[in-house]
């Protein structure tokens, strides 16, 4: 007779949070009995599939129930003893339900970690503590950062192997927390377990008195993740259009992110379209308000004609809405590479449409996280590349939207899904809208009563920008310097605008974001316009690292005034010589977002002016620049 | 409200009802797989949501084994009814008449394989290019690595080397002519999240569910309900039991519980203490240790 259990508390089921987490380890890591322990000690398994587990641990001969056969699914993987695709398992507690998207961790299956980590909230990183930080300890972390997984948990498995050592375990923390200061992941748990004994995976372990901190499953059942979803930019893809009869027209779709509210003055993509929110209807209620992953119809207040594919947004907060951007894509075809001859599916929230790879920038080393140049991207491999579509698509960058950021490829001949894609920026405008709204052709000031060419006249010299851009350590500051000196010296008006007078002063609340950074430039261009239209030389000494940036300098001045400098010197000699000591910061993760190391540098393809630093002294440098002045 | 946060059932429904709109709007011809079975009604439920104020814009698709429980047609019936959904049904005894299908030479045969064929059948005639399920993953091993969208060949088969990627919540249902597509919404879904849900939103199940008396036997461990296709054997003993059954589906492979469960809340309670999955009431999946897997790959729902 099945007993009741009082116990069971049906309100507090109802009440749950969902947490989805994804584990990356290969089969010797102990991934496998780890998920085992954590369904098996949180009563998860059933008793006849405990029985089945026994019955398959004797075919294999072995005494005790393995844990790691609760995960592994299909026989012909049972009989390989590795997992190769992903497996989803659920358990709950009475505080949360889990869904574990189970991957395997060998550098062949990148492919399916990725899409278990597609739309997890946080990652369970397994190193094996005999072997330390291994090469694909690394992998996982920089799998999990790439896709945005907000929460990671490094657990250090098998202490009861190395004696429960407190030492090894802080060697393994101190070197995985170096690693991990040049991913994109804040918050990372460390904690020590032996998965086959059970030790801080569901039960507080008694041979580690040197750990105070939580258990993995009280980390899991704990970490907040509510702010993790955004709830500002509202985006809703229309998946279907309901209309049950003539005077009823509705927008069905999940509501990507943000918030949706009755009366809200909204924009339909890609028509501009606008209109209000008249109702929002569920099976159950018409709501007042809805918001991110909420299944809703909404209804305007006007007719307006939307389809699948298209989107409803905020007229006040609106994506890109552009046919080109850059993304990371991981390729996941074991038939065919990736080519820019194909014209590819691409399915983004509800939309498809046609697009070609334009230009493939580099691929990633999954390993060592080194560029590399490439021509193609093949099965597992993950590159950086230009996307061109022939239909606008509505996006945001994966960084701030994990829905309208990503996308998928799919063959146009066998419609498998070929790749996976992750949103980084616009490639028609890269951040240009900073610089458009700013942007005039005008370069005269009019109605002057004294104009530039009155200055230069009394000056008795022309006004001029020199532009020098390069790597950090390239030596732009020094020639910058003793440029200015030896103008000045000679009576010329001239003036250095640098990182010094510039990054403390006017630009002081700026950070390094990427928008940041385009903002930055903008307001030393427009500087550098105002000391030229004061009859001045302008030396502008910034790294400046996309041509983007550099052209749109340029576009502020009369043709013939402006001069790109391009300070060249190699990579590893501007880090032997590291004149500030930023790049060993940054190598030690201390800086992020640093030129040369996280963000790549776009070398001038036609400068005005090359300088190579490895070549000239800076005597010669500064004669040069000087030369081509007068 | 005022967290803007939906707790784990509001989720699951939500994200159901984001995988059946994706279906109807992806495919030309789907169509739901109902058994009678409470995943079934329940996915029927979150269709009839998904659409409203509309109405299910595909039919209801039934397999009729033949073998099923009286209170399982009647239900099924009354409920297509009630939710104003077309109801095709299909039935196995057709597909033995017109030689398509053989019957097992055994002591009280199962119809269980054939009803691939009758299904197979079906979807050739209509043309159904998707089939929507009320499969879950927490079920049974070969299913924990089912895709939402799961692509199968011209011949009904999954190959589970071979399945797409499945990232975010995008769903790739591209395909030929002559493949089609088993979607399972409810993938996410556990036994004890479906009890949960169909208590939270009241929705109606067929009486075999509840604890009822019924005669029945004992073959292989298993409780089965004695009629028409299964009766005692020389060594066998028919006898009178108070019992449930966890799942439905053919008299001849489905085992029932004891059980004096006989309201949700009770059976909920049960559920949550007991030890055993649901499907080990299912004969068919006993055969073998990998015998969901092999069906599946023959193209069994």
């Amino acid at each position: 007779m099945a007993k009741k259990t009082p116990s069971f508390n049906t309100n507090q089921y109802l009440k749950m949070e969902l947490l989805r987490f994804t584990t990356a380890g290969s089969v010797d890591d102990g991934k496998s009995t780890l998920i085992g322990r954590l369904l098996f000690d949180s009563k998860a398994i059933f008793q006849d599939q405990l029985e089945s587990l026994e019955k398959a641990s004797r075919l294999r001969g072995e005494e005790a129930i393995d844990l790691a056969l609760i995960t592994d699914g299909l026989r012909a993987e049972r009989e390989q003893g590795i997992t190769i695709d992903v497996a989803y398992r659920y358990f709950a507690t009475p505080k949360r339900k889990f869904i574990i998207a189970d991957t395997p961790g060998h550098e062949q299956y990148t492919r399916n970690m990725v899409t278990g980590a597609s739309t997890a909230d946080l990652a369970i990183i397994l190193i094996d503590a005999r072997n330390g930080v291994l090469t694909q300890s690394k992998r996982h972390g920089f799998i999990a950062s790439l896709l945005g997984i907000p929460h990671c948990i490094v657990a250090v498995n098998k202490m009861d192997a190395v004696n429960w050592s407190h030492e090894v375990y802080e060697r393994i923390v101190q070197e995985y927390t170096a690693f991990s200061k040049r991913l994109n992941i804040h918050d990372i748990l460390f904690i020590p377990v032996s998965a086959l004994q059970g030790d801080n995976v569901v039960e507080k372990s008694r041979n580690m008195p040197w750990y105070d901190g939580p258990t993995v499953m009280h980390h899991l059942e704990t970490t907040v993740i509510t702010s993790d979803r955004n709830l500002i930019d509202f985006r809703f893809p229309i998946q279907y259009v309901i209309r049950p009869h003539q005077d009823f027209r509705g927008f069905a779709g999940r509501i990507a992110s943000g918030i949706i509210r009755k009366g809200d003055e909204i924009m339909a993509l890609p028509s501009r379209k606008t209109s209000r929110v008249k109702e929002i209807i569920t099976f159950d209620d018409r709501l007042e308000e809805a918001f991110e992953s909420q299944s809703i119809v909404l209804r305007l207040e006007d007719e307006i004609d939307i389809s699948r594919g298209e989107m409803i947004v905020k007229k006040g907060n609106q994506p890109w809405v552009i046919t080109g951007f850059e993304a990371t894509i991981c390729w996941m075809d074991d038939q065919n590479e990736l080519n820019t001859r194909t014209p590819y599916i691409l399915q983004h929230t509800t939309n498809t449409t046609q697009s070609y790879i334009q230009k493939i920038r580099y691929k990633i080393d999954v390993n060592t996280l080194h560029r590399q140049e490439a021509d193609s991207l093949k099965l597992n491999e993950i590159g950086r590349v230009i996307i061109e579509t022939a239909r606008p698509v509505f996006v945001d960058s994966y960084k701030t939207n994990r829905q309208t950021g990503a996308f998928i490829l799919i063959d146009p001949h066998s419609y498998h899904t070929v790749g996976a894609g992750m949103i980084i920026r616009s490639a028609e405008n890269h951040s240009m809208d900073i610089f458009s709204l700013q942007k005039s052709s005008d370069v005269v000031f009019e109605n002057r009563t004294v104009t530039r060419i009155m200055r230069e006249e009394k000056y008795g010299h022309k006004g001029a920008v020199y532009w020098l851009t390069g790597l950090s350590g390239s030596g732009k500051s020094t020639i910058g310097k003793l440029l200015e000196k030896k103008l000045f010296d000679e009576g010329k008006h001239v003036y250095l605008l640098d990182g010094d007078n510039i990054r403390h002063g006017i630009n002081g609340d700026l950070g390094f974001t990427e928008r940041d950074r385009y903002e930055n430039i903008r307001r030393i261009a427009q500087i550098a316009r105002l000391f030229f239209d004061a009859g001045f030389i302008v030396i502008c000494t910034f790294i400046s690292p996309r041509q983007e940036m550099r052209n749109f300098a340029k576009s502020l001045f009369p043709e013939g005034s402006f001069y790109e400098v391009f300070v060249k010197c190699s990579i590893d000699e501007c880090k032997n010589r590291d004149p500030k000591g930023l790049y060993k910061k940054a190598l030690a993760g201390e800086i992020h977002n640093f030129t040369g190391i996280h963000q790549e540098y776009d070398a001038p393809q036609n400068p005005d002016i090359l300088i190579d630093t490895e070549k000239l002294s800076v005597e010669e440098a500064v004669d040069m620049l000087y030369g081509s002045f007068i | 409200m005022n967290d803007y946060t939906l707790d784990h059932l509001k989720q699951l429904e939500s994200e159901a009802v984001f995988v059946i709109r994706e279906a109807a709007a992806q495919f030309e011809r789907p169509a739901l797989l109902f058994s009678g079975g409470k995943d079934s009604i329940c996915l029927s439920h979150l269709a009839r949501k998904a659409f409203h104020p509309g109405e299910i814009p595909f039919p209801l698709l039934h397999i009729d084994t033949g073998h099923n429980f009286e209170e399982t047609l009647a239900f099924r019936n009354s409920f297509a009814k009630k939710m104003k959904a077309t109801l095709i049904v299909r039935t196995v005894q057709e597909s033995i008449d017109q030689n398509r299908a053989e019957e097992e030479k055994t002591h009280n045969p199962s119809r269980n394989a054939l009803q691939t064929i009758t299904l197979l059948d079906a979807i050739k005639e209509f043309e159904f290019d998707c089939l929507m399920g009320g499969a879950r993953r927490d079920e049974e091993k070969a299913r924990a690595k089912e895709r939402f969208f799961s692509f199968r060949n011209s011949f009904g088969h999954w190959d589970p080397k071979n399945q797409r990627p499945e990232l975010w919540n995008i769903f790739n249902g591209h395909k030929t002519k002559g493949d089609h597509f088993r979607v399972f919404p409810i993938s996410n879904w556990t036994e004890l999240d479906v009890w949960q849900y169909i208590a939270l939103e009241k929705i109606p199940l067929p009486s075999l569910y509840f604890s009822h008396k019924r005669k029945v036997l004992v073959r292989n461990g298993m409780i089965l309900a004695c009629g028409e296709y299964v009766y005692p054997d020389q060594n066998e003993k028919a006898f009178e039991k108070k019992v449930r059954f966890r799942t439905i589906g053919d008299m001849t492979c489905t085992g029932a519980v004891e059980s004096t469960a006989d309201s949700i809340g009770d059976i909920i309670a049960e559920i949550a203490g007991t030890r055993t999955t649901e499907r080990g009431t299912r004969a068919d999946d006993r055969r073998s240790e990998a015998a969901m897997e092999d069906r599946k790959k023959q193209g069994y729902f």
